[in-house]
């Protein structure tokens, strides 16, 4: 860990860091958990300590694990060079992280593409609807309990009756 | 054009064959470009393999003005009613070619997102094979398209004002 | 129900009919899809209006109409989108304008939803590249090369270095048929049809390179984990240089063109600002980050595939408009010619992929052979490579800016998520910052400066 990275999450005790490295590349990038609670001010503390590029936010259904949801924030450094990978995990029957969108202006799109693709809700969001699905649509795709909806495939080339 | 014939009772199959043949030499398509397949549509009429040889360089933005929808990619659940408006919109005569392995069956994205072959929105009648169709394919389709019309196999009237 | 309604709606349902399709040898009908409700897509009131904050933008005052100025008696809603020519694919812009100014503008997406993250749940990591190559379709190989990147993080394994050298190479060719694209596209939204012309010239070069290389002209599945698909072509490096040199001739008369064109330099300068604060708050990456000044490209930042070794210089804008866009990709086609120049020269000989015979099947030869080489080759084709569970990042220079792959894997042959960072959707996202305040006209040359491929938003 750098002193970047070790100054950003010295005020944070529960945050617990991996350092991963790029695949064919000297370069490295840190993977960070924390608890639900401090997600915006942890967001708020990397932008003030130079991680001010938003990257990128989405979630993860891990279907059998306790905490199921989790969420993820990749934010980067430009002066510094470098990348944090943010999670934190929600539960099944609470899925709600507090929003961003007033941290990064540029969260407000992949908010909406979370509760879209898995039903996360962000309370404090300016407008939290549907984003890539038409808005009647009925269940959040991407939850594993949701079925991907194959069509079976009919093989008739050869049959008598056509 | 059919040959001069003596037998009377002739004159209406030979206009027929005379649209026929006019419908085919400016068939106007209408921009629909979806995905993959939309940027080969553009290679086909750009330069270098001159859709204008077959009078269907102009793309019409309205589909007012254009007699073929060539459907270029895959067709999402949320786009098939915007497909449906735009070929309802389309003056007859009209036809449809559905390009690419997408737009014919779904692809291989046989999920929940994508209409399983655009032929469950509009009529289709020609389907161009690959993924993408290059430019040769889609000018096959076009030519399969126009013998078909001169043949008189694809008749299509409204009957309705 | 009156008489006329009644008469409407069976007009309507035979035209309907006309039209209906069946199952054929049936009587049954085939399901028809459901119309779309937008609901709350529909922009909101003036009052209620969340965005309109977000819209005026954050630091810059580049707008040309004053509030004041503003008379509301022309105010009207117009949709762009989503079948319309300049909006580069699927797009919707909901405009509201008065007079000839937008006022506000909504980007609505989804139309080319694709559910690619799911089905990639469903794709082993031999399949995978074949469904995300077809995500942003201008850039195959860039797709092709981030995904393969991040299963061999998650491997732990190195390709050899001829194979990097290929990488790098199809890479930036790709970056160069992209952006060939791309100014043509803007070049036709802007009046510039003959730039449409020499832009697709040019291109087509590109794409019988790549045809001659991996079999297709798009969507290749070249590039994979453990190295690539096959061995360059004999003779490539001819072709490279000839690719190279017509390009580069090409490029020179689009400056000649364009450049000085008063038309052209009328309808770009000081259009669609963005400011590096604005850029950095929407996470804006690429070609169009760097048009703004600033000065970030991951092939320096963070180098993959040995692109270090090349000497190539990043190309930047000062003043974040729609002509300092165009200008940064025109230099950006020259800085990528010249890392092809470098790899037909510098290219290692060796093997194209990893030997691993975890990832890479071996030669058939062997399998007559060798016990172990049959059983590789069997458990690689029936179930595919097994990567170890972890969760990976890994980001490309694409060429619109940073594209990036998520994968959580839970032990086995299949991702259990794989999640694609788009750098076109934070471009769409931006759109109403760019074009709020301005006039519709610019709105096109806005929306073709900033490139978005609608594929990589909507995945």
């Amino acid at each position: 860990m750098n002193d970047v990275i070790a100054a950003l999450v010295a005020p944070f005790d529960a945050a617990e860091v991996v350092e991963r490295s790029y695949a064919s590349s000297a370069t490295t990038y840190h993977m960070i958990a924390i608890p639900v609670e401090e997600w915006v001010l942890f967001a708020q503390a990397a932008k003030e300590n130079g991680f001010d590029t938003f990257i990128d936010l989405f979630a993860a259904d891990h279907f059998s694990e306790a905490p199921r949801f989790e969420v993820t924030l990749i934010l980067l450094s430009m002066t510094a060079k470098e990348r944090i990978v943010v999670t934190t995990r929600v539960p099944y029957d609470d899925p709600s992280v507090p929003t961003l969108t007033n941290v990064f202006q540029g969260a407000n799109f992949y908010e909406r593409e979370a509760y879209d693709m898995f039903g996360i809700d962000f309370p404090g969001h300016p407008d939290l609807t549907r984003i890539l699905l038409p808005d009647d649509w009925v269940g959040h795709p991407l939850r594993k309990d949701y079925d991907i909806g194959a069509v079976p495939v009919q093989f008739k080339a050869g049959s008598a009756d056509l | 054009m059919a040959g001069v014939s003596s037998e009377p009772g002739f004159l209406l199959t030979t206009i027929e064959k005379g649209a026929n043949w006019a419908r085919t030499r400016s068939m106007w398509p209408a921009t629909f470009g979806l995905a993959c397949c939309a940027i080969e549509m553009m290679g086909t009429g750009a330069a270098h393999n001159d859709l204008a040889r077959f009078g269907m360089e102009v793309f019409r933005a309205s589909p007012r003005q254009a007699d073929l929808m060539i459907v270029a990619g895959r067709v999402s659940q949320k786009m098939a009613p915007v497909l449906r408006q735009v070929y309802d919109q389309m003056a007859e005569p009209k036809w449809v070619l559905s390009m690419g392995a997408c737009a014919s069956t779904g692809g291989m994205f046989n999920n929940y997102a994508l209409v399983q072959g655009v032929d469950a929105v509009v009529p289709v009648d020609i389907y161009i094979p690959g993924c993408p169709p290059g430019p040769q394919s889609l000018m096959h389709g076009i030519l399969s398209l126009h013998e078909k019309i001169m043949s008189g196999e694809i008749q299509r009237s409204t009957g309705l004002v | 129900m009156s008489d006329a309604t009644e008469r409407a709606e069976s007009v309507e349902e035979k035209r309907r009919a006309q039209h209906e399709i069946w199952v054929s040898g049936t009587e049954e009908r085939m399901p028809f899809a459901a119309s779309t409700n937008e609901g709350s897509q529909e922009m909101l009131p003036r009052d209620q209006d969340p965005a309109l904050d977000i819209q005026r933008g954050i630091a810059v005052d580049d707008d040309f109409v004053t509030p004041e100025r503003v008379v509301s008696a022309e105010r009207q809603i117009i949709n762009m989108g989503p079948q319309h020519p300049s909006t580069h694919g699927v797009l919707r812009l909901q405009m509201e304008l008065d007079g000839e100014t937008v006022t506000r503008v909504k980007p609505i997406i989804g139309y080319l939803h694709t559910g690619m993250e799911k089905t990639a749940e469903t794709l082993s990591y031999a399949q995978g590249p074949t469904n995300v190559t077809r995500m942003d379709y201008l850039s195959p190989f860039a797709n092709e090369l981030t995904f393969s990147l991040t299963v061999e993080q998650l491997l732990g394994i190195d390709v050899p270095p001829r194979a990097d050298a290929i990488r790098v190479l199809m890479t930036e060719l790709n970056r160069v048929a992209s952006h060939l694209l791309s100014s043509a596209t803007m070049g036709m939204d802007v009046g510039a049809i003959s730039m449409m012309i020499y832009g697709w010239r040019e291109r087509e070069i590109c794409l019988d390179f790549f045809e001659k290389v991996t079999g297709l002209r798009m969507n290749h599945n070249y590039i994979r984990p453990g190295g690539v698909a096959a061995e360059l072509p004999d003779g490539w490096e001819d072709d490279v240089t000839n690719l190279i040199k017509v390009v580069n001739a090409g490029v020179d008369e689009y400056e000649e063109l364009l450049n000085g064109n008063p038309i052209f330099l009328d309808r770009t300068l000081g259009v669609g600002v963005l400011t590096p604060e604005e850029i950095k708050q929407f996470g804006i990456t690429g070609p169009v980050a760097r048009a703004s000044g600033v000065d970030w490209d991951l092939r320096k930042a963070h180098p993959y595939c040995g692109i270090e070794r090349y000497t190539f210089d990043v190309p930047l804008g000062k003043h974040g408009d729609v002509f300092d866009r165009y200008k940064v990709r025109i230099d950006e086609i020259r800085e990528s010619l010249r890392i092809a120049e470098q790899v037909i020269v510098t290219i290692p000989s060796g093997d194209y992929r990893t030997t691993d015979p975890k990832v890479t099947p071996p030669p058939r030869a062997r399998i007559g052979e060798s016990m172990e080489a049959l059983i590789h080759h069997f458990k690689l084709f029936t179930e595919g490579v097994n990567v170890p569970a972890g969760t990976a990042y890994q980001a490309v220079e694409g060429p619109r800016g940073e594209l990036g792959c998520y994968i959580i894997s839970k032990g086995g042959a299949r991702p259990w998520r794989m999640r694609w960072r788009a750098p076109s959707f934070a471009v769409v996202q931006a759109l109403p910052v760019m074009m709020t305040d301005s006039l519709i006209a610019d709105v096109i040359a806005t929306l073709a400066s900033t490139d978005p491929v609608l594929g990589d938003v909507d995945r």
